[in-house]
């Protein structure tokens, strides 16, 4: 035992006498495991960075919100069954929320109608384009994610009387008054003039595909006035304790059904959307840009051990009499390929350290830039990544190592 | 009148025969070169014991080298008997003869094989590593054994700050750092010139007082007179063994 600690030692000790006598070519084999470590270790970020952000979005539209919508979140190769279901009607909603009250130990809390549609608004000279205009009731509050970073939310005097205010999200409030505050100004919606009673904080983007900034709600009886019925309708249901999502949204198949009257032998005619939904679609695709970009990146690494395996069977080839001298002297051949083990294990990882500098530095670098983008250096990304420098170093060692630890000692004292 | 000095056989001490060390019979060694078979030994029978010292005496390609290296278990026998303090080391494996090389047996070089990067001190430590003994006692006998061999004030040199007789005394002190049965010397003077070479053989002179078994591989008559027990070699097969002045 503790002659494998003092072997040990004699090892490491070799090994960085080997790595300093040899500097320049220890640099040079180094530098392509820090290469492969930069590239897997950034490559690790971004998908740690892909994750964050995916719940970022994905907890914008609330980890405790159901949405019963025509559609399901997800494709549906049965298009024709989902095309001709009836619309989701306001009334739909304050009949939930009777059976809701109705329901001891209801997991449901409220149903909000918003009526979703995007439109082009004006203030003044300024015209903004693709705005996501939601109209809503004055419950809305009880679902909303987003603070409320200036004014007020609508309230049910407002809503009820489809009165001309809107709350305007951050992005919509910035570009229409720059430099100045947007609360009390008016904004052109359709012809008809609504006063800004609120602006919401920054929420983002969702997936990088729309962003939640770019939202105006108003009261949905002022959207109908402008639109009538046509726009989408949905109804989303706060649930009272999010981690019974699954009862929850079996609660609310059953009320929905009731609502609309429908007979136990049919299909539900409505979808019940959940961030979960999301999730499951997202993670393959997650899964899918991990795998490939883990194993381009390993590729650069896998370049990285084939130099360290070259550098190692060199070391051997060239020290073939002092391996000989070290057998003659009572070195067993566990002792030898340990020797060369820990030689190709040790710049492995000076390689894998100096790696994971360039990573970190390079994170430093792009969040003080970038801000908004969700990288992030964590603790088992270091871990991780200094288990695979040795493992590299393992792998990569063992056939020229396992190679000396065989040599003859007779053969390997004669070798010139 | 002053006596002259007696003759340096006359001086010799001679210390009686012990237990024995070495006992080879019929030991056989081939080397299989393509289609060509070499016979380096041919069946060599001999007895080692405590307290010789002896000289593998034969021309060039005689078979002394890889008799010595077959006594230092550094390789196993074709054919015969070879048994090591009473063990047969024929079977032993791989681990088990890097153990009897580690405690029992000394290795001296022709070429000396010191590890270039280390200096005097830790290549005489190297063999207590592997044998597991702890730093402090390690570096305490190693540089009492490099005292012993007269370069106690040369312990931080490293190989190429040495000349080459210095070099071959720290393989000589690394050889006895484990207090070996025998020391094993094969061609020690080979690479020195003459001056230093009787040097290194006085050196062994006083080991050998000190109590050391010692067994030296050598062409050269001048070196084997110095030991008490002669065995010659030729062809793969023991001419002759001889006790001159015993
Ligand atoms: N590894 C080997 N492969 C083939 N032939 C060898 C090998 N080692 C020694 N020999 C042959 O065995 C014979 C004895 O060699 P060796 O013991 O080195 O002689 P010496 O040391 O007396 O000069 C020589 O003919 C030599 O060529
Ligand atoms: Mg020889």
């Amino acid at each position: 035992m503790t002659r494998g600690i003092y072997e040990l030692t004699e090892s490491f000790r070799i090994a960085f006498g080997q790595i300093r006598a040899n500097a320049m070519r220890s640099v040079l084999t180094a530098l392509g495991v820090i290469i492969g470590i930069v590239a897997v270790t950034l490559m690790g970020t971004a998908i740690n960075g892909i994750d964050i952000g995916f719940n970022r979005s994905l907890a914008l539209l609330g980890d405790d919100v159901l949405y019963v919508q025509r559609w399901p979140w997800r494709r549906v190769p049965d298009w024709w069954n989902y095309v001709n279901r009836p619309a989701i009607q306001v009334e739909q909603a304050e009949r939930l929320n009777r059976i809701f009250e109705a329901t001891p130990g209801s997991l449901l809390e409220v149903a909000v109608p918003v009526g979703a549609r995007g439109t082009n608004v004006k203030a003044g000279d300024v015209k903004l384009g693709g705005v996501m205009l939601f109209g809503t009731n004055s419950d809305y509050s009880r679902i909303v994610t987003a603070e409320v970073a200036a004014g007020r939310l609508f309230t049910e005097f407002e809503a009820n009387a489809g009165r001309s205010v809107c709350v305007l999200g951050s992005g919509v409030a910035e570009n229409l008054f720059p430099g100045r505050p947007a609360l009390g100004q008016t904004v052109d919606i359709r012809g008809q003039h609504f006063s800004v009673v609120g602006v919401l904080a920054k929420q983002g983007e969702f997936l990088g595909l729309f962003s939640f900034d770019n939202q105006i709600i108003v009261p949905l009886n002022a959207m109908r006035k402008l639109w009538g019925n046509r726009m989408d309708l949905q109804l989303r249901v706060k649930v009272t304790d999010k981690t019974k999502l699954t009862q929850a949204e079996e609660e609310l198949t059953g009320a929905m059904r009731r609502v609309r009257g429908q007979l136990p032998a049919e299909r539900d005619n409505f979808s019940i959307n959940q961030q979960q939904a999301f999730k499951e679609q997202l993670d393959p695709v997650k899964t899918g840009i991990a795998v490939a970009g883990l194993f381009i990146t390993g590729l650069s690494l896998f370049v990285g051990a084939i130099g360290i395996m070259n550098i190692t069977f060199v070391s051997v080839k060239e020290r073939t009499k002092e391996i000989g001298t070290r057998k003659a002297l009572g070195a067993r051949r566990r002792t030898i390929l340990l020797q060369f083990l820990i030689e190709a294990v040790s710049i492995c990882l000076i390689g894998g350290a100096v790696g994971l500098a360039i990573t970190y530095v390079t994170c430093l670098g792009i969040s003080g830039a970038l801000p908004e983008l969700p990288v992030e250096f964590s603790g088992s990304l270091m871990i991780v990544s200094m288990a695979v420098s040795i493992l590299t170093g393992v792998i990569s060692g063992f056939a020229p190592a396992l190679g000396a630890s065989r040599l003859d000692p007779v053969e390997a004292l004669r070798y010139e | 009148m002053i006596a002259p000095l007696p003759p340096v056989a006359t001086a010799r001490s001679y210390r009686p025969p012990g237990s024995l060390v070495i006992r080879i019979e019929g030991v056989t060694k081939l080397y299989r070169m393509g289609a060509e078979t070499v016979h380096a030994l041919r069946g060599v029978n001999v007895e080692i014991r405590r307290n010789e010292y002896l000289a593998i005496m034969g021309p060039s390609g005689s078979g002394k080298s890889t008799l010595m290296n077959m006594l230092g278990c550094l390789d196993t026998p074709t054919g015969g008997r070879y048994d090591f303090n009473g063990k047969n080391v024929a079977h032993m494996v791989d681990d088990e003869l890097a153990e009897i090389r580690n405690r029992e047996i000394g290795f001296v070089f022709q070429t000396f094989n010191l590890l270039p990067r280390s200096d005097a001190l830790h290549n005489v430590e190297l063999p207590l590593v592997y044998a597991g003994v702890g730093p402090a006692e390690r570096r305490e006998r190693a540089l009492e054994a490099l005292k012993n061999v007269g370069l106690g004030d040369r312990v931080h040199h490293k190989p190429n700050e040495l000349s080459g007789g210095q070099r071959q005394r720290v393989a000589i002190a690394r050889a006895l750092v484990n207090r070996p049965s025998i020391l094993l010397a094969d061609e020690p003077t080979g690479n020195l010139d003459s001056r230093t070479g009787e040097e290194i053989m006085a050196l062994f002179e006083q080991l050998y007082d000190q109590g050391n078994t010692i067994i030296v591989v050598t062409h050269e008559e001048d070196i084997a007179r110095h030991a008490r027990r002669i065995v010659r070699l030729r062809d793969g097969l023991i001419e002759r063994d001889e006790r001159p002045g015993a």
